[in-house]
């Protein structure tokens, strides 16, 4: 039987999230980084009790659409529509303006644990790679020591931290193939292949599928043996192909384009 | 608090910039943080190179674009689209928390609520909303080999942000290495804060007025030099 970790729609792939589950979200700010259509396709399915684990909590769909994201949701829509029980996140609220989980953490509505970006970053990667805990510094002498085991190593000062589990992770990559293999694009890999094989199941939303063998070995980013599904988004105008005004900045992506076709010796198929 | 002192001209955004941006040697690893220490990438000193890092996973971008002019899946961590360079990679996460957390980088310029005079800092939890992101600061501000920060001397009312004592929560204890204001340059030593620059116009005894630790004047204290 041929391995094949294609999903054919977005529902489906998240059929089996249910309420209370643990999720990771990647990406970081920009919503061009996240799992966009497995995020509305969640909140579809009318989940409940979530914890989150990710990044940041989301400036909402607004906000990209301006910008011209053909796929705008971010953390936000779970959020807005009171989805998260508990988030475990670095940049939950924004400097500038007051975002809608600032709004539900003002009125107790939601429980919030603040990581350090690169410790949640290490400790969704110590998940994956089956790390019991780790050491780091950053924290000591601030709210984050609180109630953590310390250690000097080498007459420096360090924390345990631990591993963060979940069960389901949702991430966005720019192609995938039917083993699960995964590319990205640009700066837009953020906490996805970190968070890829994290979670007891991983489902990349990715822009294109293509056949087996057409990513180049030398350039896959994340094994595919850390994810279980692979969905691709409908064929609208996606990041890459939206418009843009500045001659140098199409010719700067043409090249980022030709050159991945290159890496990848071959034409890349839509399904 | 602080008062009295004439309106003098203070630095813009810019200009503040330029003068961080002076502080960049060859070859230096640097990442800029959100706003003012942002806008330095567009001033690296002729003839130096730099490689610029940000947390979203990238070392090596170019300068910011115009605004709507750029690549969204090419950006800082303050979402700005920036150029293609050469030289430049992307990774992810993890592994850009490794450059950061294990002193691989040189310089991290951020922003700041307050600064002690011991050099810690507080710069996540907005004062008056008790609320906060920590995001990368707390990891840069460990990491980072020379921590540079970026920032009014003041705040809008007119209250001290160079304290003897940060009120507000530690992103991490003495850990400042040297504080660019839009009236001062300042270094945090073992023995103090060293008074080093002034805005043109401005005294160290307007700036100390403006400062709440006691600030030991440079022998050699002149005006911002920014070329």
């Amino acid at each position: 039987m041929p391995i094949n970790k294609i999903v054919a729609s977005f529902d489906e792939a998240v059929a089996d999230i249910g309420d209370g589950a643990v999720i990771m979200v990647g990406g970081f700010g920009t919503v061009v980084s996240m799992p966009s259509c497995l995020l509305e396709a969640l909140d579809r399915k009318g989940v409940k009790n979530l914890t989150t684990v990710s990044n940041s909590s989301g400036f909402g769909a607004d906000v990209w659409r301006m910008q011209g994201a053909p796929f705008p949701e971010d953390m936000d829509i779970l959020v807005r529509n009171g989805r998260i029980k508990k988030a475990i996140v670095s940049a939950p609220v924004s400097a500038m303006y007051v975002n809608n989980f600032e709004k539900l953490l003002r009125a107790g509505k939601v429980e919030i644990e603040m990581v350090p970006q690169g410790t949640l970053a290490e400790r969704v990667r110590a998940a994956k790679a089956g790390i019991g805990g780790f050491y780091v510094p950053v924290g000591i002498g601030t709210v984050i020591e609180e109630s953590k085991e310390k250690k000097v190593i080498d007459g420096r000062e360090y924390l345990l931290e631990l591993p963060i589990k979940a069960d389901f992770a949702l991430i966005h990559a720019y192609r995938g193939d039917r083993w699960g293999n995964l590319v990205y694009r640009g700066t837009s890999r953020t906490f996805n292949p970190t968070m890829a094989g994290a979670a007891r199941v991983t489902i990349a939303e990715v822009d294109e599928i293509v056949e087996l063998g057409e990513l180049d070995p030398e350039v896959i980013v994340t094994p595919g043996v850390y994810v279980d599904r692979v969905v691709a988004r409908p064929k609208k105008a996606s990041v890459q192909e939206s418009k843009s005004t500045d001659s140098q900045a199409e010719e700067s992506k043409q090249k980022h384009e030709a050159d991945i076709m290159t890496a990848q010796k071959g034409k890349g198929t839509r399904r | 608090m602080s008062s009295e002192v004439p309106e003098k001209q203070r630095l813009d955004r810019q200009i503040m910039a330029l003068r961080v941006a002076k502080e960049f040697k060859d070859g230096n690893v640097v990442n800029l943080g959100i706003g003012i220490p942002g806008l330095a990438a567009n001033f690296v000193p002729a003839g130096r190179e730099v490689i610029f890092h940000s947390e979203n996973g990238v070392l090596g971008y170019g300068e910011i674009t115009l605004p709507g002019e750029g690549d969204l899946d090419l950006v800082n961590a303050g979402g700005q689209t920036v150029k293609r360079a050469p030289g430049m990679c992307f990774f992810s996460h993890d592994e850009s928390f490794a450059i950061v957390r294990g002193g691989h980088l040189d310089i991290s310029v951020m922003g700041a609520y307050q600064v002690s005079e011991k050099g810690d800092l507080a710069n996540y939890m907005v004062p008056e909303r008790q609320v906060g992101t920590i995001g990368g600061a707390m990891d840069l501000a460990f990491g980072a080999k020379k921590l540079i920060i970026a920032m009014n001397h003041t705040t809008k009312e007119g209250d001290y942000r160079i304290v003897k004592k940060c009120h507000y929560h530690l992103t991490a204890p003495k850990c400042v290495d040297l504080i660019v204001t839009d009236i001062a340059v300042i270094e945090v030593t073992k023995k103090g804060l060293v008074l080093k620059e002034v805005a043109p116009g401005w005294t160290p005894e307007d700036v100390q007025k403006l400062t709440e630790p006691r600030l030991i004047v440079a022998p050699d204290c002149h005006d911002i030099e920014l070329m």
